[in-house]
């Protein structure tokens, strides 16, 4: 019997959540990835600058990154976006009273986080990366020193909190995606449940608090 | 002597599906412990036809935990506070004279309340139909061990096909996904060699189904195998989320090339 209609994968709300752990996946390694070129911040100046420098000189392949990193966060999005509004059609009335008995705060906030994240990320380029837009009184961009932007963008305690709740958001979001996304590909196993749980919390509390760890050292003048 | 108790319930009333619908309050009096909940609404309902009310309709079939009829959500969990029990099967010992207890109906889109705690779980048999089953002829019955089936196979359907189709997952999924029901009725065929020519097909079929009714995504909450009263377990979503990928990327010249009957 032919199929009336062919069904690919980015039709189903799967294939949607499939498309959401591959970027989410990608856009985990870009954090892992940014977070160890800047702690190189705890080795001075001349180490943070020199890889700087370096990623620079890369040109083109710089930029092929940046548009992969890019696409991913879109696509990302959009597929929240997709799925969320749909869902949201999915229990027009509520419960009076409702116990939910194994899911973890960090699941339950992953939207609500999401949002903190992406207000963040813009935010954040606005900072570093196009410094024209900085939201930060009394800061000078340098675009060789990084070292100095650094120092100068986290001398402010209020712009200091901000990358720091940022970083608890991420924290959280990290932790139950990185647990969610190997059962979204079908790569789980009851066997290794526990464990992955445990990898995924420690690497989530690891890279928030090495992000965290950096703007404080700035405020606390450990790093100046 | 065994404990009797008086417990206060609040108990959504709806009238049909166009009803706005509320909450009420009734007195139980005098329950046994050794009741089921089912039990303990007949008393209830005894009561209301008594004083010329109308009963609370709930659903129920068989009372022994296996037709999947009975569910509703009580004190905020589906098939109330025991783990793997279906209501039917919950008994008043659970409870303790002064309780309060909130009953409220499966809330889902996909699941409209037909009165009061009965909801209309089509879509669910709409999802069978789409793709949960197998095309054999039914001739006489094949010799029995025609068909070798591994234990490891058959110990894997077995569990799957536990799925008695109560509607639980969804009432406890914070997106009212039917995740956890789909997985199971797809992995219960497609463990066994008789849901193999079907498998791939199958898998497509049943999810645009699911996605069709309107139920949500899943978010790997997990509440879904915390609710089922057959302790159904995620790893079946695992095994969806991969055949799908496999059936839709894969398995793509399959469609044209499965001509006839599998
Ligand atoms: C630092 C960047 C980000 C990383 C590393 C990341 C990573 C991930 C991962 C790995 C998942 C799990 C996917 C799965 O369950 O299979 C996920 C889910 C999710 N992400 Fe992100 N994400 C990022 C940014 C964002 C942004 C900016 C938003 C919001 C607009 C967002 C919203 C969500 C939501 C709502 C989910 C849960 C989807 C669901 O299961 O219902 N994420 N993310
Ligand atoms: S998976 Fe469990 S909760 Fe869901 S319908 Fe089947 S038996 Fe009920
Ligand atoms: S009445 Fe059949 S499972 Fe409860």
């Amino acid at each position: 019997m032919p199929m009336a209609k062919a069904i690919t994968l980015h039709d189903t709300t799967i294939g949607k959540k499939v498309v959401m752990a591959v970027t989410g996946l990608v856009l985990y390694g870009f954090v892992i990835a940014h977070m160890l070129g800047n702690l190189q911040v705890f080795m001075g100046p001349e180490q943070l600058n020199g890889y700087a420098k370096k990623l620079h000189d890369l040109g083109p392949l710089l930029y092929a990154a940046r548009a992969v990193i890019l696409l991913a966060l879109v696509l990302h999005v959009a597929m929240v976006v997709q799925l969320v509004s749909r869902t949201a059609a999915a229990r027009p009335i509520g419960y009076r009273l409702k116990k939910n008995q194994v899911t973890t705060y960090a699941a339950l906030t992953m939207k609500l986080g999401g949002v903190v994240l992406m207000l963040f990320i813009v935010y954040h380029l606005a900072h570093f990366t196009f410094p024209g837009l900085s939201m930060t009184a009394g800061y000078k961009h340098s675009p060789t020193d990084v070292y100095a932007n650094v120092v100068s963008g986290f001398r402010v305690p209020w712009v200091t909190a901000i990358y720091v709740l940022a970083q608890l958001c991420l924290g959280l979001h990290l932790y139950h995606g990185a647990f969610s996304l190997f059962q979204t590909l079908g790569l789980s196993h009851p066997r290794y449940v526990e464990k992955a749980r445990f990898v995924a919390q420690t690497l989530g509390i690891a890279v928030a608090a090495a992000n965290i760890a950096m703007p404080v050292a700035v405020v606390a003048g450990i790093v100046k | 002597m065994s404990k009797t108790m008086n417990l206060t319930l609040h108990v959504w009333r709806q009238k049909g599906g166009t009803d706005v619908g509320g909450f009420e309050t009734y007195k139980a009096q005098d329950i046994s412990e050794h009741m089921s909940f089912l039990e303990m609404l007949d008393v209830v309902n005894e009561r209301l036809l008594a004083d010329g009310k109308e009963p609370i309709a709930f659903d129920s079939d068989c009372r022994e935990g296996i037709c999947g009829m009975c569910g509703m959500v009580i004190n905020g969990v589906p098939h109330g506070p025991n783990a793997a029990t279906t209501t039917c099967q919950l008994h008043m010992r659970h409870f303790n004279d002064g309780d309060e207890v909130t009953i409220e109906p499966w809330r889902a889109s996909a699941f409209p309340v037909l009165r009061d705690l009965v909801v209309d779980r089509g879509a669910f048999d709409r999802i069978i139909q789409a793709g949960g089953y197998i095309s054999a002829s039914s001739g006489s019955a094949p010799e029995a061990n025609g068909l070798p089936v591994p234990k490891a196979d058959a110990d894997r359907a077995m569990d799957a096909a536990a799925c008695i189709g109560c509607g639980a997952c969804v009432a406890a999924c914070p997106n009212a996904s039917a995740m956890l029901f789909v997985a199971a009725k797809a992995a219960h065929l497609g463990a066994l060699p008789q849901g193999q020519p079907e498998r791939w097909e199958r898998v497509k079929k049943m999810v645009a189904q699911m996605d069709a009714e309107g139920f949500g995504h899943c978010s790997n909450h997990y509440e879904c195998m915390a609710a089922c009263p057959k302790e159904i377990s995620v790893d079946f979503i695992a095994q969806l989320n991969r055949d799908l990928v496999r059936a839709t990327v894969v398995e793509r010249e399959h469609e044209e090339k499965s001509g006839g009957a599998g």
